[in-house]
Formats: structure tokens, C-alpha cells, sequence
């Protein structure tokens, strides 16, 4: 059974954000509410919270037109709209008789064989199930989002006694390709996977923490890179998430849980949090949390709470010895001694530890419980994953000699040497009984880690490598800092040319990092820049053309296949391919204005053949200017797609690239396309264009300079387009030239070779190095 | 014999003509440090170097520094000379007028240095590290510690040192164990020992103000953890002109070291027991103040390099024209004698001419350098400041290296020049090759500074302070290498230089990935930067030069033409090491680090 439409009930945050994720996938959906007491409008909370998401950072939605495909309505006069929709989401508050209720409400209207979920975090399915129709109940499961949806890609999903295989494969299908989520199967258990153990650690950070005397600093420090935790840190986390939902999370927990669970024995609500959240100071929500911000003296000072006195003082900002020490090694850190090292022995070992002994309670596999924590907590690592990384051996004796019991999984990694291992190139996990068990993939599903575990790459490099990614395609992974493009990775793709010319039908430009691509390395030029090394920066420039003017021409289809933020040099080498398969969290642009260059690989010479010739090569009618002025706009004001599905507004895709919602279905998405292309391939020819010239150059500027003037244009900024405008326009060309592609390039290194020169073209480049930050100058 | 006569010509021409001494006087607080007021200083200041210190040269190396029960004594005649040397006001030209000093530039301290150096090294270590102490108190002391001590180091009266090494470790300062405990009120109790502490004890003042670092009871561990104190060799009560001098605090002198060279600079092992001490700066942080006295010293060290060269340029070149030898080669070269003066020798004059083409270099370097100092410190512009400083930041390490192994390779020559003469001590020249080298190694060993360069100070905001030499260099070389007269000096400059910005750029790159490729070659690298820094000076001395050519006002038409001639030998006999240097720069660390530490 397919679903084409959705409908989702209560418009709070997740049935909101669950509603805008869904009109994302492009699938229509249904968004209901209660009519609130003294409305003005019926289905003002619907209306309330798409207006609302509208505005939302980070967006809901990945373009802002999806918030067309929701219907916005109230249970009330709109009930009988449910009866178009295949799935049905309850997203409405955490009360079984009002959940109840809906559910009856739901079932007297709903079309046969659509099915029905809850989003619930904290009651048991069997819970919900009870006294409703036998019916009813075969049509229902569980579907646990986290938040926010459209970017947290965890879904727990939870079958009842009585829910039919079909509806969870239905919903679990669904899901995966169209939403992007990764489905942990989870059992009927008290906070499913993901909460029941996020919810230990933290209530574990928090009870060690007022217990030992470590500062907040100093726990967030210890909690941090070495074992895999966002920065941000466990009290960073409660603050981002908000203290006040803290009590009631662990006390509906600690009631759940069986009466000898470990959690029990940790539960408890220290004072200074009841106090602080009287007091209002429940997070980043209320007036700071932890940490706040204090702007009394004019410059906002970061402070932090003292756990002792409640007191706060400016953050010192000093990293721990173990923490320096320990760089990204969890067993150094644990081994150091000292006070911070103590605290995240003893948060995470006994976090640790109630992960193995929740299978099979929770989980039957270690493959669900670290599916779970990645997805839904961010950890870098799964729990196991991290025992590993530790050393099961070490980390099991370690244990013993503490007198502390080590779980019988624990023991068995310990004794064979971990709870994953490679055999054979194919990775396994350590089952419950002790044997390995070889790790399936979905159908579908082609992860470079695979490929990369089984074996060696055809070519490498420091920066990039070559993989057999089977069938005749060939992948190029860039694994520098940031995927960041320097000369290493340049000088792959004119060999991994070579190599796929000779042995391959396509190539797939694709890597696993948490960004494709951030573009050229920014300190690499600008250290060649300080040392006025002139040669050699126009020797980059000319590399990096090259390099991705022969990906273009290559003899076999270029298919890029990114993630994340594929930005400046990133985003040239996507404009070079025949076709891009894009994830559907990638942030491209061509950003370079802001560090006082112009996209010199290819990026306004690609742009601007794009724009104004067909498909078959022949240049567009209608006169060039209005391309040129809407690059000039994209390129000059450094746009960046918050979408995939956005970059083609802003030409960054254009037709014939396509969109993947789930990242782990990328690679074998973009290779499939590559497969396709590969037949009868034929490379591009090179395109000439007509460009109209200094006078189209001259009035570009007359439009910035207006803004120059109300000084939404900085000096600088006039500099910095102004030579944009000089490779949009053509130099010194005119209407009757032809302009080829190798003279865009040259106009473009043109371009640079003047804006290196300029000292504030310097300044921002610096500035975005050591702060993270454009600067206006 | 040792020759020296201060070449205040060369000086005015670095000061003058290079440098455009003018712009000193143009900045605020300068506005008295006019040429004419200069070349009156350079003027006394050399009558005084060669009257007062260079006699004594001799005796200070054959006397040394004596040691008994605690008390160490200088040779014959420095207490004399220091006396002369603070009365005369040699000790403060450049120090704050708020404590006494003559408020004059640095510029002008690094010119007296240069002198005092070549004319004794010994002694000028003294009045060296009184400066520093004064420098790192003046910038992170409170303001009565301030008061109580810098008129009296400003003065002479009392002097400083600075306490780092201990017997275990030297340049890695983590591992330091001294101790400072808190007594109340501010003071600590500082317990511990230190060695190779110059000036540490010495009959020439009434007071030694002991720079120290120390660690706090609860100090992170490592160099995180390094606190400074000042510890006085006596108490001092009140403050300012009413400063007295208390009881003798726990600080004693253990011993000094027998050593190579610079035997009139007193080494002292100082023992320090549970002395009372002051915080200067904050805690945890001393290293970091510890580095303005270090940055400054460093400085002083690389002229004490340059100091030795010009001396033994002086007293070789003199030798060479006196002492006969063998026969010139030259063509219708035919002299009656039956020996000619041995300079007619090529391999004399290359010998010479590299002293001598090092010496000027290297000076036009250092003053440069100097000048920037002033302009960090000085200038009404923030951003034209913070250029200045970053750049002597750059330079600093090149300075103390570069500038202390010429020096070392120039008294060697000198010796070389002398033949066996040179080796027996009648000459003095073999004093100079002994107290040369101890510059390569103090103030952090010269293998330090070009770590220090590659390690930091390449890096520092992605290459920010290169930027500071490598861009005007580089205009430079683009403004004149089409200048026909200038050509033939400015094309190997050009050439070494795109060789070293390539350099650059590959230890940078392969340094991010492997810190040991970066190490490997920085000692290479670090020659190679001072000898393109130096061809740098050259190609805009030899501009000047030139444009002066014909201006035989003052009888200096032969003057410029000899700077000329220089530059040109500086391009076409020194220089082209860069190339060789290269090559080994390109090979990284594969040579070496094919060893296994038991193939040794």
C-alpha cells in the first residue's frame, strides 16, 4: 500500500514539525487541532503553527512553498478529512483518555486499511491499545519522532500485539525513503530505545555532577570530543532542550521502569534545578539555564552556574588536562585521573553498562541501541561502539577491579576481542549468544563504509581516494579537513580520470563526512597569498579549473553525489557533473564574495553557460541580462540553498538532478544514475555564449551602488562585485563575440589575481578563518 | 690582535640613508631622536667602547670571574667600567623617563649593543639583562612593584636577571620544580634551585633583582602551569626614591661554571630558599611574561653575533694586509717584495669579503628589525603597530639564529685568516671564536629559535606575519627588476626569493599533516630565510648605493661603491646557499628519520 496523503493530529512542535517533514517529501497532509476556547479562527492552532514554522530557524521546511501541501484544519468541523488519508500521525499530548478519545474519534471516519500512529515518547503501546477495537488495534503502531523532525533522523518505531506486518512495513518504507529517517525497530518498553538510555546518562551527569563538586565547564568538557558528544555537552543539552521538561521526564521514566532498574537508584531532583526552573532559568528558552548570557556591562559575557551556590560567574573557559590530553582517545581521557576524567568514567561507564543489560530488555541487537543513540542523541559513536573504541577488554577489568559487575555481553566482547569486528572486509555484531553475526543492509542501501572496510582503494592520496564501488562505477571520496579542496584532492581527480577512462563506465563524487564539501581550503590560499606567493596562487586557480574542466569532458558520466554543506569550491565541482543525486539536507552556494573572492573553479563560468543556453547547447533568446543580473544577485549576495530542494531555485541543481531523502540510499541512488547515463554516453561539447559586455558591467553597479549608499554595501563589497561583474559581463567583449568557455576561465582568474592583491580581500579572508564569520569591511 | 674601531660610517648608512632615521624623530616621544642627535650618541658611545671596554676584553677572558663562600667577583676593571658605563648614562638611553631613562628608541640601545659586544661580550651580558628585566617588569608588573624597582635597574644600581633553567631542564620549562608557596599579603615563599643564571652574582651593583619561575601549589600541569616571581637577592622596604635595602633574602649563589668563552659574564647556579618572592602577572601565566624579557634577549643575543663578526672583520682584514705571504696571482701583478700581503690571495679575500658582506647584512637587518620595534611601540597607528610588532615577532628567532652562527662562521674565519696565529691566544682571536658561541646556544639554543619559527611563527594567523616581509620583498623585486643598473643584484634576489616563498609553502603543508616534516627541516629553513632577509637588505642598500654613486661630497663616492661591490659579492657568493638549502628542504625528514634510535 502506498501513502499519498498524511494527516497529522495536534499542531504542537512535533505534530507541526511531523506535518511540514511529510509536505517536504512532497506528499500532501492534513494538519488538525482542538478548537482552543475563545478562537478567533476554528483551526487557528493549525494556522498558528505553519505561520509559525514559517519563521522557524532551523526551518521546518525545506522550501517555504511546502507549507502549501498542508491543510490546515480543527477536529472539530474537519474530522471527515481523515477519511482521505492513508496514514494517520496523534501527535497530541501525553494523556492516554485524551489519546483515547482521538483514537475513536479517528477510527468512526478513517478509510479501511489506513493506518494510524502515535507519536507518544512515553506510553506503552499495550497502554494506548487497550479496550480499542480489535480492528483499530491491527492498524496501529508507534511511530516515535525526535526533534526537531525534519532534521533529527531517528524514528522509533513500536508494533503492538495485535499490529499487522504490512502497516509497520508500510509506515517503516515510507519512513526511510521518503522521510530520510532511520527506522529502529524497538519493542513495547518504557522510553523505547533511544530516551530510556539518553535519559540515564543524563540524570547520571547529573547526580555525579553535584556529587563530585565538577564544575558545569568542566562536565561538559569531559562529556565531549573524546567520547563522541556534540560540544555542547550534557548541561548545554538540557539547556538547549529546557530544564523544565528535565523533572518530568525522569519521574514518568522512573515510574515505568521495572523496580530493580538502575535508573531507579539514580533518580532523584537536586534542589538547585527545582529552584532554577522556579526561578525561570529553565534554558536557552527561559532567561538562560547552565550557562547564560549576561549583558549587563553592554558586551554579552558567557557565565555558568555554580552547582554548589547557585551562583554564576563568567565561564573560564579552561579545558581540563585530561580532556587536552586525551585529544579524541575516550580510554586516555578515562585513564587521566583527574577530576573531570573521574566524572566521565563515571557517567559514561555506568551509562555504559545499563546499555548491556537492557539486551534483550529493550533491544535484541547492539545494532539497534547504537542506531538509536547516533540517530536520536548524536553521538558520534553508539554505546557499543564506543566500548569498542574504549577497549571491551579494558573497559570490562577495569570494572571488575572497581568491584563493579560487568554485564554478561560486556564479558563476551571482552573475551572475543569486541562487539564488532570485520570478517572477511564484511562487518559483524556480536549477538547476544556470543556469536558474530554478519551487520545486512537494507536493499537499497550502499554505504562507502562498506565498500571501504572491504577493501583497499584503487588510488589515494592524503586528502582523496578512488573506490570500486562495483557494477563499473568508480567513487571519488574527498577525506581532507572539512573535505576542504586543496592541491591533493585537485590532482586525484586528473588521475582517478585517467583510471575510470581505462576501467570504469561512471564515476560518483561522493564522501561520508558530515559535509561534502566546504570548499577551497581557505588558510592554504591565503598563506600563499601572505607570502605574495603570486606564481603559485595563480597556479591553484589554474589547477582547479583544469581539474574540473576535465571531470566535464571526461569520456564517462560525472555524477556528484553530496551532503551536508557543498560550498564555493564544493559547489564548482557539482556544476561540473553531468548530473547530481543531492541529499536532502545539502546547503550549496557559491560563497565566495564573502571572503573577498569570486568562484574562480568554474563556479561563474558553469553559472553562466547554465543560464543561457538549452539543452542541446544552442543560446536561449531573449537577451542575456536577465540571467547575468540574477547571478550576479545569487552569487553576489553569497546564496546559500537551506535545501536541496532550494538550490534549484537558486540554479545551484537544475533539471535532470535529483533528490535523496535518506543518506544511507545516496550512494547507490547516485550510482544507479550514473548506470543510466553510462549507456551511450557521449561528453558535452563546449559551449560559446554571448555576453554584452563593459556596459552591462557598469550598470550592474549602479544598482549596488544604491545599496552601497544606504550601506547595505560595504566599500569592499563594491570591489569584490564589481569584479563579478567583469566575468558575468565578458571582459571586454560585446554582443557580437562569442565567448568560450576557457575565456570565462581566464576572466575569472582575471578576477582573482586582482582581489588577492587587496588587503581587505585579505582581512576577510582571515577574519572567516579565525572567527567562523564573514566580515564586512 | 683585537681591532676594533666602531663603523660609524656603515651605521649612519643603515641609519640614515636605509632607514630614513628621520621617521624616529616623527613618531611620538621621538620627537629628540634626530640624525644629529644620533650620530652624537654613536659618536660617544664608540670612544667609549674602544677606550673603556675593549682593554679589558682580554683581561676579563684570562681572569675570569672568581667565586668564594657565596661571593662572586668580576674581573679586573669591570666594576671601574660599570661605574663609567651607568654614570655615563649607556644603561638607560632607552628606558621610560618615568624611572629615570632617557626615553630614547631601541633603535639606539641596538647600535650601543653592537659596540659594547664587539668590543666585550663579557661584560655586556650585565647591563643586557638588567634591560630585560626592566622591560618584563615595566609591561607586566603592578605599579609599586614598578616604582620600587625599575629606577634602580633604570639607573644601574641594581641589576637582573632572569631564573628558567634548573639542573633537569632547560628549554622544556614544564618540567620545572621550583616552588612558590603564598604567605599572606601578597608574597610567596620560593624554594628551589636554578643554574646557568648569567649575571646571577656579581660585585658590580648593590641589588640583584631575580626574575623566577616557580610553581604554585595547585599549577595545571606543564607549561600552563608556570608562574614568575621577582625575587630580590635583598628585601626591599618603601618604594621608589625612598626604596632601602632590607635584609638579605634566601637567595645565594652555589657556584659558578668553568666554561668556554665569555669568562667575565658570571654563570651562577642560584639557590633559592624559601625566599621572599612576588607575582608578576598572573598566575599560571609567567611563561607568557617571561617571553617579553626572552623576545627582548633574544634580540640582544643575535647582536652579540653580529658584535663578534665586525671585530673579527676589523682585526683579520688587518692581519691580512700586514702579514706577508707568498705571491700574487693576479695578472701584471709583480711586487719587488719577496712576499706580498696575504689579502692579495683570493681565498683570503673570499674569506674577508663573507665576514664582511654577513657583517653589514646582517647589521641593515637587525636595525631594520629595531626600528620596527619602535614603530610597534611608538607609532599613532593601531593597525601600522600591530604590523610592526608581528613583523619583529617573524624576525626575532631569524635575528638570534641567523645573526649568532654568522658571527660564530666570521671569528672562525678570522682565525682562518690568521693561520696558526689565530689559534694561540696572543691574537684574541681564538677568545672570539670561544665567546661567539656561546650566543648559538643561550636564550634557547639555535635549534629552538628555528622551531620557534616554523612551529609558530609561520603559522600565526595562517601566515599573517610573513606577510609582513614576503609582501614588500616581493614589491621590491617586481619595482626593480627591470631597473637595468639594479638588475644583476635584484634577479638572484628574485629567484632565492620565489624559491623560499615555495619552500614555505611546502612546510606548511606538509607540517599540517606531520609536525615532525616541519622539525626536520627548520634549521635549514630558518639559514635559508635569513640569507634571502639579508639579500633583501643588500638589494636596497645597493639602491641607495647607487643612487649616490657620483656624490663624492664627504669622499664617500668609494664608500658607495664599495657597498655596491659588496652586494653584488653577497648575490653571487653567499646567497646562492639558498639554492642547496632548498634542495634539502624539498627532501623533508626522509633522511633522517630512516634511523631507529639504536642504529645510533
Amino acid at each position: 500500500m502506498a501513502i499519498n496523503k498524511v494527516a497529522v493530529i495536534g499542531a504542537g512542535l512535533m505534530g507541526g514539525g511531523i506535518a511540514a517533514h511529510v509536505a517536504n517529501a512532497g506528499v500532501d497532509v492534513i494538519l488538525l487541532d482542538i478548537v482552543p476556547a475563545g478562537a478567533k479562527k476554528r483551526s487557528e492552532l493549525a494556522l498558528n503553527a505553519v505561520e509559525r514554522m514559517l519563521k522557524t530557524e532551523p526551518a521546518p521546511f525545506m522550501e517555504k512553498r511546502n507549507a502549501k501541501r498542508i491543510t490546515c484544519g480543527n477536529i472539530e468541523d474537519d474530522l471527515a478529512l481523515l477519511a482521505e488519508a492513508d496514514w494517520i500521525v496523534e501527535a497530541v499530548i501525553e494523556k492516554l483518555d485524551v489519546k483515547q478519545t482521538i483514537y475513536r474519534q479517528i477510527d468512526s471516519v478513517r478509510k479501511a486499511s489506513s493506518i494510524v500512529s502515535s507519536n507518544t515518547s512515553t506510553i506503552p503501546c499495550a497502554d494506548l491499545m487497550n479496550g480499542m477495537d480489535e480492528s483499530f488495534q491491527r492498524d496501529f503502531l508507534i511511530t516515535h519522532f525526535f526533534n526537531p523532525p525534519r532534521y533529527m533522523r531517528l524514528l522509533e518505531i513500536v508494533r503492538g500485539e495485535k499490529t499487522r506486518s504490512e502497516a509497520v512495513a508500510t509506515v517503516s518504507e515510507f519512513a526511510d525513503h521518503k522521510l530520510g529517517k532511520g527506522v529502529v525497530d524497538c519493542k513495547d518498553t518504557p522510553g523505547f530505545i533511544a530516551n530510556r538510555i539518553g535519559t540515564f546518562w543524563i540524570q547520571a551527569a547529573v547526580v555525579e555532577a553535584f556529587k563530585s563538586g565538577v564544575t558545569v565547564e568542566q562536565a561538559d568538557a569531559a562529556i565531549g570530543r573524546a567520547i563522541g558528544i556534540p560540544k555542547t555537552g550534557i548541561f548545554g543539552l538540557m539547556d538547549l532542550v529546557g530544564i523544565d521538561l528535565m523533572p518530568l521526564v525522569s519521574k514518568s521514566l522512573y515510574d515505568a521502569v521495572p523496580e530493580n532498574d538502575a535508573y531507579r537508584t539514580l533518580y532523584g531532583e537536586p534542589e538547585l534545578m527545582l529552584k532554577m526552573i522556579a526561578e525561570g532559568a529553565i534554558g536557552r528558552k527561559g532567561n538562560g539555564g547552565f550557562y547564560r548570557l549576561n549583558k549587563d556591562s553592554g558586551k554579552p559575557v558567557k557565565e555558568v552556574i555554580d552547582l554548589t551556590t547557585g551562583i554564576y560567574s563568567a565561564a573560564l573557559r579552561q579545558t581540563p588536562d585530561s580532556v587536552r590530553a586525551a585529544g579524541s582517545s575516550p580510554r586516555a581521557l578515562f585513564e587521566h585521573g583527574d577530576a573531570a576524567s573521574a566524572f566521565a568514567w563515571q557517567v559514561m561507564s555506568s551509562t555504559l553498562v545499563y546499555a548491556a543489560d537492557l539486551i534483550p530488555e529493550i533491544a535484541d541487537t547492539v545494532i539497534s541501541i547504537d542506531d538509536a543513540m547516533k540517530l536520536g542523541y548524536a553521538w558520534k559513536n553508539g554505546p557499543f561502539e564506543l566500548i569498542d573504541k574504549i577497549g571491551a577488554e579494558w573497559f570490562a577489568e577495569r570494572l571488575a577491579a572497581e568491584g563493579r559487575a560487568v554485564p554478561e555481553l560486556v564479558r563476551l566482547a571482552a573475551e572475543n576481542g569486541g562487539f564488532y569486528r570485520v570478517d572477511q572486509g564484511r562487518l559483524q555484531y556480536l549477538a547476544a549468544d556470543g556469536a558474530y553475526v554478519k551487520v545486512e543492509r537494507p536493499p537499497g542501501v550502499l554505504l562507502l563504509s562498506d565498500v571501504k572496510r572491504a577493501g583497499k582503494p584503487i588510488l589515494r592520496n592524503g586528502s582523496a581516494s578512488l573506490w570500486n564501488i562495483g557494477d563499473g562505477v568508480a567513487c571519488l571520496e574527498f577525506h581532507s579537513k572539512m573535505n576542504a579542496i586543496d592541491p591533493e584532492i585537485l590532482g586525484m581527480i586528473g588521475k582517478s580520470i585517467e583510471t575510470v577512462s581505462k576501467d570504469f563506465k561512471a564515476l560518483v563524487l561522493h564522501n561520508e563526512g558530515s559535509n561534502y564539501s566546504v570548499g577551497v581550503n581557505l588558510g592554504l590560499a591565503l598563506f600563499a597569498i601572505n607570502l605574495a606567493a603570486w606564481p603559485m596562487m595563480e597556479d591553484m586557480v589554474k589547477q582547479g579549473q583544469d581539474a574540473f574542466k576535465a571531470l566535464k569532458f571526461a569520456p564517462f558520466p560525472v555524477i556528484g553525489a553530496p551532503s551536508g554543506m557543498a560550498l564555493g569550491g564544493g559547489c564548482e565541482s557539482l556544476l561540473h557533473c553531468d548530473a547530481v543525486q543531492a541529499h536532502a539536507e545539502t546547503y550549496i552556494g557559491l560563497v565566495e564574495v564573502g571572503v573577498g573572492l569570486i568562484p574562480g573553479w568554474g563556479g561563474c563560468k558553469e553559472m553562466l553557460v547554465r543560464g543561457l543556453t538549452d539543452k542541446r547547447g544552442g543560446i536561449l533568446g531573449g537577451g542575456a541580462m536577465p540571467t547575468i543580473s540574477r547571478l550576479f544577485q545569487t552569487i553576489g549576495l553569497a546564496k546559500v540553498s537551506r535545501s536541496a530542494a532550494q538550490a534549484f531555485e537558486y540554479g545551484y541543481l537544475r533539471d535532470g538532478d535529483n533528490i535523496t531523502f535518506n543518506r544511507d540510499r545516496l550512494l547507490a541512488d547516485a550510482k544507479a544514475r550514473a548506470l543510466v547515463l553510462a549507456v551511450d554516453y557521449h561528453a558535452p561539447e563546449p559551449k560559446e555564449i554571448k555576453l554584452p559586455g563593459k556596459s552591462a558591467r557598469v550598470a550592474l553597479m549602479m544598482a549596488v551602488r544604491g545599496l552601497a549608499k544606504t550601506r547595505k554595501a560595504t566599500p569592499h563589497d563594491l570591489t569584490v562585485v564589481d569584479q563579478l561583474g567583469l566575468v558575468l559581463t565578458g571582459g571586454k567583449t560585446d554582443t557580437t563575440d562569442a565567448v568560450s568557455e576557457d575565456d570565462l576561465s581566464a576572466l575569472e582568474r582575471q578576477a582573482l589575481t586582482t582581489l588577492a592583491r587587496n588587503p581587505l580581500t585579505l582581512a576577510r579572508m582571515e577574519h572567516m578563518l579565525e572567527t567562523g564569520k564573514p566580515l564586512r569591511n | 690582535m683585537q681591532i676594533y674601531k666602531a663603523p660609524l660610517r656603515d651605521m649612519r648608512f643603515v641609519l640614515h640613508e636605509m632607514l630614513d632615521s628621520e621617521q624616529l624623530s616623527r613618531l611620538p616621544g621621538f620627537e629628540e631622536a634626530t640624525p644629529e642627535t644620533i650620530d652624537a650618541i654613536l659618536e660617544e658611545g664608540a670612544k667609549f667602547c674602544e677606550d673603556k671596554l675593549l682593554p679589558l676584553n682580554r683581561v676579563g677572558d684570562e681572569e675570569g670571574c672568581t667565586y668564594e663562600n657565596g661571593v662572586v667577583r668580576t674581573p679586573t676593571g669591570f666594576k671601574q667600567a660599570y661605574d663609567d658605563f651607568v654614570g655615563a648614562g649607556w644603561q638607560s638611553i632607552s628606558s621610560d623617563p618615568k624611572y629615570g631613562g632617557q626615553g630614547l628608541p631601541a633603535l639606539m640601545n641596538f647600535v650601543i649593543e653592537e659596540m659594547v659586544c664587539s668590543t666585550n661580550i663579557a661584560f655586556g651580558v650585565y647591563p643586557l639583562l638588567s634591560r630585560g628585566a626592566a622591560a618584563l617588569i615595566e609591561r607586566h608588573g603592578s605599579e609599586t612593584i614598578k616604582d620600587t624597582y625599575l629606577p634602580h635597574l633604570t639607573d644601574g644600581s641594581w641589576s637582573g636577571t632572569m631564573c628558567l633553567t634548573e639542573s633537569h631542564c632547560g628549554t622544556d620549562l614544564g618540567l620545572i620544580r621550583t616552588k612558590a608557596a603564598p604567605t599572606g599579603g601578597g608574597a610567596y615563599s620560593i624554594s628551589g634551585s636554578k643554574m646557568f643564571i648569567s649575571a646571577g652574582e656579581h660585585d658590580l651593583v648593590d641589588n640583584i633583582i631575580h626574575l623566577v619561575l616557580a610553581k604554585l601549589p595547585d599549577a595545571p600541569e606543564g607549561v600552563r602551569g608556570i608562574s614568575l616571581f621577582l625575587v630580590p637577592k635583598f628585601n626591599v622596604k618603601g618604594s621608589g626614591a625612598s626604596a632601602e635595602l632590607g635584609p638579605r633574602n634566601g637567595v645565594s649563589c652555589g657556584s659558578i661554571e668553568k666554561k668556554m668563552g665569555i669568562h667575565g659574564s658570571a654563570t651562577c647556579v642560584i639557590n633559592f630558599d624559601e625566599a621572599e618572592g612576588y607575582l608578576i602577572g598572573e598566575a599560571h601565566k609567567g611563561l607568557r611574561c617571561m617571553f617579553t624579557m626572552m623576545n627582548g634577549a633574544r634580540l640582544g643575543v643575535g647582536m652579540q653575533g653580529l658584535a663578534i663578526g665586525e671585530t673579527a672583520y676589523q682585526s683579520a682584514t688587518a692581519y691580512a694586509k700586514e702579514r706577508r705571504s707568498g705571491k700574487s696571482l693576479a695578472k701584471g701583478a709583480k711586487s719587488a717584495e719577496a712576499a706580498d700581503p696575504i689579502i692579495v690571495h683570493p681565498d683570503v679575500r673570499n674569506m674577508l669579503l663573507t665576514v664582511r658582506a654577513y657583517n653589514e647584512g646582517t647589521r641593515a637587518l637587525a636595525y631594520w628589525t629595531a626600528l620596527k620595534l619602535d614603530i610597534s611601540t611608538h607609532h599613532p597607528d593601531a593597525e601600522t603597530r600591530r604590523d610592526a610588532d608581528e613583523l619583529v615577532q617573524l624576525m626575532t628567532p631569524i635575528i638570534k639564529a641567523f645573526l649568532t652562527d654568522r658571527g660564530f662562521e666570521g671569528a672562525n674565519l678570522a682565525v682562518q685568516v690568521h693561520g696558526g696565529h689565530g689559534y694561540i691566544a696572543e691574537h684574541g682571536m681564538e677568545q672570539l671564536v670561544r665567546d661567539a658561541r656561546i650566543a648559538q646556544l643561550y636564550e634557547g639554543t639555535n635549534g629552538i629559535q628555528a622551531l620557534d619559527l616554523v612551529g609558530r611563527k609561520l603559522g600565526l594567523h595562517t601566515g599573517r606575519l610573513l606577510r609582513l616581509f614576503f609582501h614588500p620583498a616581493t614589491a621590491f623585486v617586481e619595482a626593480h627588476q627591470n631597473d637595468e643598473a639594479l638588475r644583476e643584484i635584484v634577479m638572484p634576489l628574485a629567484k632565492a626569493l620565489g624559491k623560499l616563498q615555495q619552500a614555505t609553502l611546502v612546510i606548511a603543508q606538509k607540517g599540517l599533516g606531520d609536525p615532525e616534516e616541519a622539525a626536520a627541516v627548520a634549521t635549514d629553513y630558518l639559514k635559508m630565510f635569513g640569507l634571502v632577509a639579508v639579500g633583501y637588505m643588500w638589494a636596497m642598500m645597493a639602491e641607495k648605493a647607487l643612487a649616490k654613486a657620483g656624490d663624492d661630497a664627504n669622499g664617500d663616492a668609494r664608500y658607495y661603491a664599495n657597498k655596491v661591490k659588496t652586494a653584488r659579492f653577497y648575490m653571487y657568493k653567499l646567497l646562492p646557499e639558498s639554492a642547496s638549502l632548498f634542495l634539502r628542504i624539498m627532501t623533508g625528514k626522509a633522511a633522517i628519520a630512516h634511523f631507529d634510535e639504536d642504529d645510533f
